[in-house]
């Protein structure tokens, strides 16, 4: 198995990375780590600093945040899905955290190495802004929906 | 000490002098007569001398002796000898020739050793004073003295000292009776011509001293500047990081040029003047022969001078100039040694050096302990430039009281935890600890019932546990059970009595465990334990002797427990969720978590021969390569790897971050591999030159496919080296055999360190927590198997290298804390040391501390006084003394400064 070719592969397939040339890409990943959870360990965790973003190869994983009440599972990430990146971004402790539910392996981009890409291709960062502002626009309309629940309760 | 070399030297050892200067005259005569028998045989039995007919005979060894007429008319003749024939007389002569010759070579050989030794005695002794003083130097006077300095001059300085002292007395006796011998025969043979002589000879020994004056200067400057220079030598190895972080090197460079510069003119001065001193006395010593056959054949021509008596008189001179020159050279020696005598004895004179008795080993070795309190009254201390450390200081504490001394950097508050220690005298006032002034108080009750522990612990080279129990050793205890050298401690002693050194046994045990308050070393054992734990250096050193590496046949038993530690581990390892955490050597199977190189040694490098730097190009694992046909194959994977980094790095600026995590070469090398690269494309390997293929060999050798995943590996490729794996370890030849500890699932391997071992695999890349999982396993087997003691142990004997380098400020520190712990002081003094530490751990450490002060678990309370950096941890002390510049302006409970008007809270902030 030609594991660097295969993570390449990989990276074009996320939005993300698409538009970034290939031998970057294998650039990219030959000096990340691939690493392994088992099901169960924790990515990261909420407020921890932010070093490192993911791209998860196989498996799956739940992004949890803390609540007063205990924690609270707000999505559920699979196969090619990147995370981890607000907090390299913005320089901000982690907002949440990021659990296995079963085997999952990923790819482990170091936040300079993230932020030096970004730098050289200005198209990454385009395609950042894309996904924020998609995130954006759903976490908008959520909150809507969700100001309209709360408003139908009271009245 | 003895202001003069020779008076040094004649209190030290007149009676050696004496003696050997008696056997230099007892040799003489055998001495003379060797010079006179080769010719009597050559003028006697050879040329025939008195053999004028066959049957003529001569006495052999016929004593007699014609006195002056006045005295006895005639012949005495002691004994009438043997009666010999030609040539049974040259046998006789020759054998009586070769026996003078032995008597000679013994009397040289027992003068020689006599003298060597009574010189290296003497160098002994002086050595060992200069070293007592250093010992008793006032603490103040280290301000001034460099370390490199002193160690020179003990060891370098006096070392011609040892060579001269042999020939102190001996030499110039003995060479001088023989020139004054040549002398008196020339004066007996002719007035004139002796007269001569004697003029010139005295004209040497009165000008050649005069012109010395000069070299003395000269030798003197040279001295202090080859000292000065190594002074400078060490304040730069000591200063290095300054030198780097300033960029100085070059400044240095150029101080340390014009220092050998300055060296290097003045001994070019000295070897001028010493050199024509030289030429002047060659001269005079020959202008004597000159005048001889000027003088003396003048007056053999006028008829008025014999020509026999002027042939013995220019014989005897000939004996004459090899004793001067032997005089003057003695004569420069000693303006030589002196001059170091004298240079280096006054660097060691210095006022206030502390008693010897102060520093004896009390009677009975008992020392009791302190009582009663800490009274300070007007203590004033001004340091050797007249700066006012601290001024007018009173209070007083109970012994016992667990008081802190608070106040900015230099407000006196450092300086009174010094005084109370003993390490800076009072320059007024009074200060008393228990029943002692701190001016006059025994080294013995200080160093034992006042611990203290400073900003900077120094640790000499030595294990942590030595270290530790370092302040247990204050006299010899119970002799040493067997001698740890050849040499016989009896005459040990006598040597080193006669030398005037200390006669305490250094192998003898030091340990005083009555001091540490237990019984037996078991007991010592558990009690450094528990203070390592107090100042929470306990897992510290459990990580050590975890990294540490032991001696499987002199722990046999800790060697089976960490095998059974192995076999444990790796059950565990097979089942979730620890599976696939480690990779497990295995002879028989790759290892894919190593890297190829380890999987074809598989095993510890020992020494250079097979260390990472040099397995790829080394002769026999290449032959190895060769022989399973592997060769070509992991070049050519090199040239992948470097194919492959040289396209993914190559327009890369060099201080991209991605480089930080290239693995196989440096930036700096890609250039280097790319042109390696051009070299060989398309080259047949078996022409390929022997650096390319190491450089790129090196490579596949470091390629772990999990890691790099470059997918090189195969199973074809792995069955390859694990034969080759087989092969390099059946034919390893004699020589490289202790290159390498092979890895073997069964024993334990020496090289390797004792989790290595406990592990024997290779913990898995990309395993999320691998190391920190691994690790935690490792100490539960451990604490399972009741083996953690075993690895403390091992983790006690690491050794913490010069000065305690290998080991941190903080860990320096808390073992300076252990130490002042261990002795159960009656009142330790804590001088602003472990400031490193945060708020929240050094007050837990305080705690700690204080719980120990309290009594804790051996009962005995003493005093603490803790000169603190971080005035906020005052609240935890009983007593707060607060300083400002150089005074005490403030002290009480801490509750009761707590007021937001008192000095403690400006300082807390």
């Amino acid at each position: 198995m030609a594991g660097l070719q295969h993570e390449v592969d990989l990276l074009r397939r996320i939005p993300l990375f698409a538009n970034v040339e290939p031998a970057k890409l294998k650039l990219l990943a030959f000096t990340s780590e691939r690493i392994t959870y088992e099901d169960g360990q924790e990515l990261f965790h909420q407020g921890d600093a932010g070093d490192a973003a993911y791209v998860i190869i196989s498996g799956s994983a739940d992004v949890i945040v803390d609540t007063p009440d205990g924690e609270f599972r707000v999505a559920h990430v699979d196969k090619n899905a990147f995370v981890g990146e607000i907090a390299i971004l913005c320089d901000v402790p982690r907002t949440a955290t990021i659990k296995a539910s079963e085997r999952v392996e990923t790819l482990k981009i170091m936040k300079e190495h993230f932020l030096r890409m970004l730098k050289e291709f200005p198209e990454m960062g385009i395609e950042v802004m894309r996904v924020l502002a998609d995130r954006l626009g759903s976490t908008t309309e959520e909150l809507t929906d969700a100001k309209n629940k709360i408003r139908e309760l009271q009245a | 000490m003895e202001p003069s070399l020779f008076k040094y030297i004649l209190r030290h050892s007149r009676k050696q002098q004496l003696w050997i200067a008696v056997i230099v005259f007892a040799s003489m005569p055998f001495v003379l007569l060797s010079y006179e028998l080769p010719k009597q045989i050559v003028n006697g039995p050879i040329q025939g001398e008195g053999f004028d007919s066959p049957t003529a005979t001569a006495d052999f060894l016929r004593l007699a002796w014609e006195p002056p007429s006045f005295i006895y008319d005639g012949e005495l003749v002691f004994f009438s000898g043997f009666d010999m024939e030609r040539l049974p007389y040259l046998v006789a002569l020759c054998i009586a020739f070769l026996g003078l010759v032995c008597i000679n070579g013994l009397f040289k050989f027992y003068i020689n050793t006599y003298k060597g030794r009574i010189g290296e005695r003497m160098l002994r002794r002086l050595r060992y004073e200069l070293l007592d003083r250093v010992l008793r130097f006032p603490i103040a006077h280290f301000k001034r003295v460099k370390a490199p300095e002193v160690a020179t001059m003990i060891k370098d300085e006096v070392e011609p000292l040892g060579e001269f002292i042999g020939d102190a007395f001996s030499l110039p006796l003995f060479q001088a009776s023989q020139a004054a011998i040549a002398l008196a025969f020339i004066v007996m043979q002719n007035y004139w011509l002796g007269g001569i002589a004697l003029v010139v000879v005295l004209g040497q020994t009165l000008i050649i001293p005069r012109l010395r004056r000069q070299l003395l200067v000269l030798m003197k400057r040279r001295q202090l500047m080859a000292r000065a220079l190594s002074g400078r030598v060490g304040e730069i190895v000591d200063g290095i990081a300054e030198v780097h972080v300033n960029d100085t090197t070059n400044y240095e460079r150029a101080d340390l040029a014009n220092r050998l510069g300055q060296i290097f003119f003045i001994r070019y001065e000295l070897f001028q003047r010493k050199y024509f001193i030289k030429f002047l006395n060659n001269f005079l010593a020959q202008f004597t022969p000159f005048l001889f056959y000027l003088v003396g054949g003048y007056f053999a021509i006028r008829g008025s001078l014999d020509i026999g008596q002027l042939i013995a008189v220019i014989a005897a001179y000939k004996d004459l100039p090899s004793p001067i020159r032997e005089l003057i050279n003695w004569d420069q020696k000693r303006l030589d040694v002196q001059i170091k005598y004298s240079q280096v004895i006054e660097q060691f004179e210095t006022d206030n050096m502390v008693e010897p008795d102060r520093q004896s080993i009390p009677d009975g070795n008992v020392v009791l302990p302190l009582e009663g309190q800490i009274e300070v009254s007007n203590v004033g201390v001004t340091d050797d430039t007249g700066a006012k450390l601290l001024e007018r200081a009173t209070f007083k504490l109970p012994l016992q009281q667990h008081a802190a001394a608070v106040g900015l950097v230099n407000s006196g508050a450092e300086t009174i935890g010094d005084v109370l220690a003993g390490l800076a005298a009072p320059t007024a006032g009074r200060a008393q600890v228990g029943q002692y002034n701190v001016e006059d108080v025994p080294a013995a009750v200080i160093g034992r019932r006042v611990a203290y522990v400073g900003v900077e612990t120094y640790l000499p080279q030595a294990s942590v546990i030595d270290s530790v129990l370092y302040g247990l050793k204050h006299a010899p205890l119970q002799p040493p059970t067997e001698d740890s050298d050849n040499i016989p401690r009896t005459l040990e002693i006598a040597e080193a009595r006669r030398a005037g050194n200390s006669i305490l046994d250094i192998d003898a045990n030091w340990i005083d465990f009555e001091a540490a308050g237990v019984k037996s070393a078991g007991e010592l054992q558990h009690r450094v334990h528990k203070v390592l734990e107090v100042v929470e250096l306990d897992q510290d050193i459990f990580d050590l002797g975890l990294r540490g590496t032991i001696d499987p046949e002199g722990a046999p038993e800790l060697a089976e427990s960490v095998m059974k530690a192995r076999t444990e581990l790796r059950e565990r390892l097979l089942e979730a969720p620890l599976k696939d955490l480690v990779d497990p050597f295995d002879h028989e199977k790759y290892n894919h978590q190593a890297t190829l190189g380890e999987n074809l040694m598989f095993g510890t490098a020992v020494g250079d021969t097979f260390a990472d730097a040099n397995l790829a190009s080394n002769a026999y694992m290449l032959g190895t390569l060769e022989k399973s046909e592997l060769d070509g194959e992991l070049f050519n994977m090199g040239r992948g790897i470097a194919e492959t980094v040289a396209e993914l790095f190559s327009d890369l600026p060099e201080d991209h971050p991605f480089f930080e995590q290239l693995s196989f070469m440096s930036s700096e090398e890609i250039p280097e591999y790319k042109k390696v690269l051009t070299r060989t494309a398309g080259v047949d390997f078996a022409n390929v030159k022997a650096e390319d293929i190491s450089a790129l060999l090196k490579l596949s050798f470091a390629y772990i496919e999990p890691r790099h995943r470059l997918g090189l590996m195969t199973d074809e490729l792995e069955a390859k080296i694990l034969k080759a794996r087989e092969m390099f370890r059946e034919n390893l030849p004699e020589e490289n055999a202790g290159g390498v500890e092979f890895y073997d699932e069964e024993a334990y391997n020496q090289a390797s360190s004792l989790q290595d071992n406990i592990l024997f695999g290779r913990v898995s890349y990309g395993m999320a927590q691998g190391p920190a999982r691994i690790g935690e396993e490792i100490q539960k087997v451990l604490t399972e198997l009741d083996l953690r003691d075993a690895v403390f142990q091992v983790g006690l004997r690491f050794n913490v290298g010069t000065g305690g380098k290998r080991l941190n400020a903080l860990q320096r520190s808390k073992i300076g804390l252990a130490r002042a712990m261990l002795k159960n002081p009656d009142l330790m003094v804590v001088n602003r040391a472990l400031s490193s530490l945060d708020t929240r751990a050094h007050e837990k450490m305080i705690k700690a501390v204080m719980e120990v002060a309290s009594g804790g678990e051996s009962g005995h309370r003493f005093g603490l006084f803790w000169v603190l950096q971080n005035a906020e941890l005052a609240r935890n002390f009983e007593h707060v003394l607060v300083f400002e510049d150089g005074a005490l302006v403030e002290e009480g409970e801490p509750v009761a400064l707590a007021g937001s008007d008192s000095k403690l809270s400006a300082l807390v902030g």
